[in-house]
């Protein structure tokens, strides 16, 4: 551990890069457009008594059912002579008060609720909620009709009656969202830090639950609006001569066939209100939520972009390799800035040979791994650079047809967490059968029999009646058996399996490990094995590449490895771990952090951590330099190399 | 499953318990002396009073709650004073008009809400899904009661393709092609919301869904996309929206009320703003009652199909 | 790192938990019966001296982490008590919500997720200086400063929020929290778990540093043996809700007693180990719902009789050749 503090810099940049909340709503072309209809809706509204108006109720029959466009009244007139124009604009404040107190008022009260039963939980969570559920027990517009018959028609009632049945709906949303909250880390935190409940509710809780009450009130504000008017349509809310949207359009109905236009000027009205309401709602929901936001940035697609300079696609290395990847390079673009995240990887795999990847999180092994069959999601990702061959065949050129018929098939796949990576929906019988008829026709009892044999495979006990068991039923061991088992369905020449142990226990863990080691060896399968773990690496792979920020930066045999590592970052990587057995052993840890790819250093981009690190490190390309059978090192100026080598 | 589903059941009694509780509050609470409200204000105090012996409204809440849920469930939900027939008759014969309106938009918001919710979450910032985006905001910004006059106007007045109003013809009428004629227009009109809150929460559910693990293992069994969206993505997104459709349901018979009264349908709900307007509050009670009870049934209905498609909430 | 550990600094004992049982789930329901049961921990009876770091390894599930939230207090036990100081917990927090806070404190598994978004490091670093110190305005600003030395942090941190910071940043002023208020004894939950490997040595190095400037007692949570073997002075391994092995951490981890020990110890990967001793089977933990009567490992061992099966062994069952080594086991692998 250095004494100099880990200083700030170097963040600065990527603060003021972050673009602001409002910059990004003016992104959004139809929430724009929503923000500046709504603004001029509300600036008019607003300035109604000001303007140049009519006396939105002085009746003149002698004027009545004016058309459109008729002089002195641009909209023409009611049924009563009253100028429409006056009444739409008056209306229209009537309406959008009333729209915005009900929410409001639903959002205050629905909120408190919520907050207080998500966050005490245990018998006061039960009865606020059993009240909520009974209110929601009624259709939402049956219930504000039997709240308005009870109090009297009248747009005061009405606006009470909209915002009383709304509050369930707030109370709800806000009570997950607080629950979710209050379960998190930082809540035990506050506590520990001797905050009052109370404290922890309104100080801790509060402003991560703000937003959401922001984009449940910006989704509601139109529905109120429309159900205000709904009830006032129906002569329940604004009484006569008093006008809202909702009235003017009930009372235009009754002359629908003779003046379409009384009608259809404050039906247009309200549609435009509640359309730029929504417009807006919807812009703001985008970026307020976590989840939207994160997911704008990834886009399901079946196969990942390959976009590389077709006169600049290197050729295979030899022909002994089932597998040889070449000078791949995988990108991310998310806004402007693009990740290099894979930056020129070479890997070549021998048939029944085991390779291991190895790095620390955002090194780029499992993108690697990823990369091969098209399973990196685009957008943001895409395959920039290099090539991928199977037995000699193009990957990146192949057709979507044909990688269909590999994935599953010579190359298959074990990811990391087996609860997430199996569909909670269908039983293991179903998956793993669905994996056999993918890629053979066989019958269907051919088929289930062939499962019972894989389950049986990976020593899964009693494999028979586990075909009908969800994965959820089953331990994570077992869950990470029945992926291998899936995997091993088609007979794969290659399987990539990206920290197939990571999320197991240590005695599940070496189980696995001991299976997936007899099983290569029983099917001669080749494997590419990712992993943070030297450990896990030396019990199961013959070869290792190590990699740091998208590239390999050491390569060679696992046990050379291991016992002179000759770059430095493999040499610490290696050091700063305790080893069982050994504790009295000085932990050497790394200084510093990983670079970030999409800014990456020119030189060695370990530089800035090495301690071996001289000028000559910090310019120009560093290659992968052969040193020996099968070992390779991208270093200047590597560790333990012997003075003949 | 069947355990589950009594013990479901079960679980629907007290709620249903709890609605007949918040009904008879409901009226209960009714400001002012609710004979006077019943009678209007020109009843002669004799009639007021006994009225008030009639109703049992002399003798304490409680008594009363008891008094009239022993009536309920003997189906006696009181007589309404302006139709001078019995609640419950009149009740059930108007339910059945809304039931067929009502589940016929359901129907149409399932099938179109899904549908424009997948290819939207598919086709992610593609034309189809800005188009349908777009569509479906204008369809959740249209008031349903502007919607069906305009209808009205564009295809019973200038075109005369459907008719204005009712249910069946009044001369000639009563077959099925007589009724699918009539409902066309309010059945459309009515599940234009109910679409766009569905393809809205498909789309959301979607996109969720196949950003998850196991789409990427289903990719990387060598599945054919098309077994991957409509298999794998399409039956977990369901489980979020099935419970949203049993809500639609609430909103279509709630939404009910409007287009009953714009197109004359003769359901409950056209029943129940009458009945608000001449204040035959017994007639609210029992049309209140009857829907809400069907409403939960059918989220309970919501619940159960959920449950079969997720096995981890059994 | 390791200087500390043959004079566990006198016997006076900090924290004594003794007999102590969580169990979740088991409420009345509304329809008769009770919701199913799970005992989390079970009599379970431990002792941490003043200046040691105790251990607690074990797999998920085995009750390590509802250990560790019964002793910061944010949970109680269903029964047993467990006593600081001198001084019973529950007596404790009925006296003063914040008496507890002041003595002992935690560091959480995820350091991102144990800060609070919205809030700024100055803020979320000032909650505990302000509920549980008297220090005035000025005070805590020099405290502040001081914490933010101690953990190597550079002071223009304090304004910023937590995502801008990395895993092991995070940690770091999870560790400036939980150090703030100057407790005696800080629980640490998987401190380094949710780090890189080249990170989470920087934080066990900061860990053994404060432990000796400000002369804490450390109980340390973690799956990892090699992690727990390299930082501890004394080991306890979990095993389903209780105690299997107990003891300093060179007799448990160089001569274990216990079959469940050496497992783990066995199947723990290490550079250089090729080949791991798993079991041949797919044992795994038996059901919580419907426990075993007797010792809950003896489906997996090979060691087992049929005592086992039927009753379970006491904490001390065996007890080792050392003082203060004991295994909950009727077979042990060394006798004393």
């Amino acid at each position: 551990m250095t004494n100099t503090a880990i200083s700030g810099k170097g963040r600065q940049a990527g603060k003021s890069a972050r673009p602001g909340t409002f910059s990004l709503l003016l992104n959004n072309t139809l929430a724009t457009a929503g923000l500046i209809i709504l603004i001029a809706v509300c600036l008019l509204a607003l300035a109604a008594p000001v303007l140049p108006l009519l006396n939105p109720d002085v009746t003149a029959p002698a004027n009545r059912l004016l058309p459109v466009f008729s002089t002195g009244h641009l909209l023409g007139t009611d049924h009563l002579g009253r100028d429409l124009l006056s009444r739409l604009i008056w209306g229209t404040r009537v309406s959008l008060a009333v729209g915005v107190s009900a929410t409001i008022i639903a959002a205050v009260f629905g909120s408190m609720l919520g907050l207080v039963a998500g966050y005490a939980g245990g018998r006061t969570d039960t009865v606020i909620m059993r009240g909520i559920d009974m209110v929601m027990a009624f259709p939402y517009i049956l219930l504000a009709l039997a709240i308005v018959a009870v109090l009297g028609p009248g747009l005061l009632n009405a606006l009470y009656a909209i915002a009383l049945v709304n509050i369930p709906f707030f109370a709800r949303n806000i009570r997950g969202i607080t629950l979710g909250l209050s379960r998190r880390e930082f809540v035990d935190a506050a506590r520990l830090s001797g905050k009052s409940p109370a404290q922890i509710l309104f100080v801790e809780i509060l402003p991560n639950v703000l937003p959401v009450i922001v984009i449940t009130m910006s989704t509601t504000v139109g529905w109120m609006i429309l159900e205000t008017a709904g009830l006032s349509f129906l002569g329940l809310g604004a009484q006569p001569p008093q006008a809202d949207l909702g009235s003017m359009l009930g009372e235009g109905r009754k002359i629908l066939f003779t003046a379409p236009h009384v009608s259809i000027v404050p039906g247009v009205m309200i549609f435009v209100l509640v359309m730029a309401i929504n417009l807006l709602g919807d812009g703001v929901r985008d970026i307020l939520d976590p989840r939207l936001r994160a997911g704008s940035l990834t886009r399901p697609v079946a196969r990942t972009v390959v976009l590389r300079n077709p006169a600049d696609v290197p050729a295979p290395s030899g022909d002994e390799n089932i597998l040889d990847v070449r000078r791949l390079r995988t990108e991310f673009q998310i806004g402007g800035t693009v990740y290099h995240a894979v930056g020129g990887v070479d890997l070549a795999l021998r048939q029944g040979e085991c390779l291991g990847i190895v790095g620390e999180s955002g090194s780029g092994k499992s993108l690697t791994a990823m990369s091969i069959m098209g399973l990196v999601p685009t957008p943001p990702g895409r395959i920039a650079g290099g090539a991928a061959y199977l037995e000699g065949e193009d990957l990146f050129a192949a057709s979507d047809r044909r990688i269909r018929d590999l994935r599953g098939g010579s190359v298959a796949y074990v990811f990391q967490d087996p609860l997430s990576t199996l569909h909670p929906l269908f039983t293991v019988g179903n998956q793993l059968e669905e994996a056999i008829r993918t890629h053979q026709p066989l019958s269907r009892a051919r088929t289930r029999e062939k499962a019972i044999e894989l389950l049986s495979l990976v020593r899964i006990p009693n494999p028979k009646e586990r075909l009908t068991t969800y994965p959820h039923e089953l331990s994570g061991g077992m869950r990470q058996r029945v992926c291998i088992a899936m995997a091993l369905a088609n007979d794969a020449r290659v399987l990539i399996a990206d920290e197939p142990t990571t999320a197991l226990d240590v005695t599940v863990q070496s189980q696995i490990l001991t299976l997936m080691n007899g099983l290569r060896r029983e099917r001669n399968a080749a494997i590419l094995f990712i992993t943070h773990d030297f450990g896990v690496v030396s019990a199961i792979c013959d070869r290792i590449a190590v990699m740091y920020a998208g590239r390999i930066v050491e390569t060679g045999k696992t046990d050379d490895i291991l016992a002179s590592p000759q770059h430095p970052y493999t040499a610490k990587l290696i050091e700063c771990v305790p080893v069982l057995g050994e504790p009295e052993r000085r932990l050497d840890a790394i200084d510093g952090r990983p670079p970030v790819v999409n800014n990456l250093p020119e030189g060695c981009a370990f530089a800035d951590r090495c301690p071996q690190a001289q000028s000559l490190c910090r310019t120009g390309e560093i290659e992968l330099v052969a040193a020996g059978a099968d070992r390779g090192v991208r270093c200047l100026f590597p560790m333990n190399r012997e003075p003949s080598a | 499953m069947g355990a589950y589903i009594a013990k479901r059941l079960l679980a629907a009694i007290p709620v249903l318990f709890g609605l007949t509780i918040i009904v008879f509050l409901i009226m209960a609470m009714i400001p002012g002396d609710p004979a006077t409200a019943i009678l209007g204000s020109y009843a002669t105090p004799e009639n007021v009073a006994k009225l008030n012996r009639d109703l049992g409204l002399d003798k304490s809440l409680p008594e009363q709650y008891v008094i009239w849920l022993g009536n309920l469930f003997q189906g006696d939900l009181g007589r309404s004073y302006s139709l001078n027939r019995p609640v419950l008759d009149e009740v059930l014969e108007r339910f059945s008009a809304t039931l067929i309106l009502a589940g016929t938009a359901l129907v149409l918001c399932s099938v179109f809400g899904l549908l424009a919710g997948i290819v939207s979450a598919v086709r992610q910032y593609g034309w189809a899904d800005k188009i349908i985006t777009l569509l479906v905001l204008m369809g959740i910004s249209t008031p349903s009661f502007f919607l069906g006059l305009l209808l009205i106007l564009v295809f019973a007045v200038k075109l005369r393709l459907f008719p204005a109003s009712g249910m069946y013809a009044i001369y000639g009428g009563g077959d099925l092609p007589d009724l699918i004629h009539h409902l066309t227009l309010p059945a459309l009109t009515l599940s234009v919301v109910a679409t766009g809150v569905v393809a809205r929460l498909t789309r959301t559910a979607m996109l969720e869904v196949l950003r998850q693990d196991y789409i990427r293992t289903a990719r990387a069994k060598g599945l054919p996309e098309r077994e991957v969206i409509y298999k794998h993505a399409f039956k977990s997104a369901l489980v979020s929206v099935v419970p949203v459709i049993g809500i639609q349901a609430g909103f279509v018979i709630g939404g009910a009320v409007y287009i009953e009264t714009v197109f004359q349908w003769p359901g409950i709900g056209s029943m129940l703003v009458k009945a608000i307007a001449t204040r035959d509050l017994l007639l609210v009670q029992g049309g209140v009652l009857v829907v809400a009870a069907a409403y939960v049934l059918f989220n309970l209905l919501a619940d159960v199909v959920q449950t079969l498609i997720d096995p981890r909430l059994r | 790192m390791n200087d500390g550990r043959e004079k566990t600094s006198g016997e006076d004992t900090l924290l004594t938990i003794s007999d102590v049982e969580r169990i979740f789930g088991g409420e009345r329901r509304l329809f008769g019966g009770r919701a199913p049961a799970v005992h989390a921990v079970q009599s379970l009876s431990l002792s941490v001296r003043k200046g040691e770091t105790l251990g607690v390894v074990g797999e998920s599930g085995c009750g390590k982490s509802t250990l560790a939230r019964l002793v910061v207090g944010l949970d109680d036990p269903t029964s047993g008590e467990i006593v600081f100081d001198g001084e019973n917990l529950t007596d404790l927090a009925r006296k003063d919500g914040n008496s507890l806070a002041r003595k002992v404190q935690y560091v959480f598994q995820d350091p991102v997720a144990s800060l609070n978004p919205r809030k700024t490091i100055r803020t979320i670093l000032e909650a505990p200086l302000k509920h549980l110190t008297d220090l005035d305005k000025d005070g805590r600003e020099k405290r502040l400063t001081e914490l933010l030395q101690a953990v190597n942090l550079a002071p223009e941190f304090l304004e910023r929020y937590p995502h801008e910071f990395s895993g092991g940043q995070a940690q770091r002023i999870g560790i400036a929290r939980a150090l703030a208020a100057g407790p005696e004894l800080i629980v640490l939950d998987e401190p380094v778990s949710a780090l890189d490997v080249s990170v989470q040595a920087q934080v066990l190095n900061l860990l053994d540093g404060l432990k000796k400037t400000f002369g804490l007692t450390y109980i340390f949570i973690s799956h990892d043996l090699s992690v727990v073997e390299s930082v501890c002075d004394r080991v306890a391994v979990m095993y389903f809700g209780r105690i299997a092995e107990l003891g300093p951490a060179r007799n448990v981890f160089g001569t274990p007693m216990h079959p469940y020990t050496d497992l783990l110890m066995r199947s723990a990967p290490a550079p250089g180990r090729h080949v791991l001793m798993a079991e041949d089977a797919s044992a795994e933990l038996p059901d919580p719902y419907n426990p075993p009567a007797g010792c809950a490992f003896a489906a997996r061992c090979n060691r087992k009789t049929g005592a086992c099966l039927d009753n379970l062994p006491a904490p001390d069952q065996a007890p080792g050749p050392d003082s203060g080594h004991i295994a909950a086991c009727y077979h042990p692998l060394i006798e004393a």
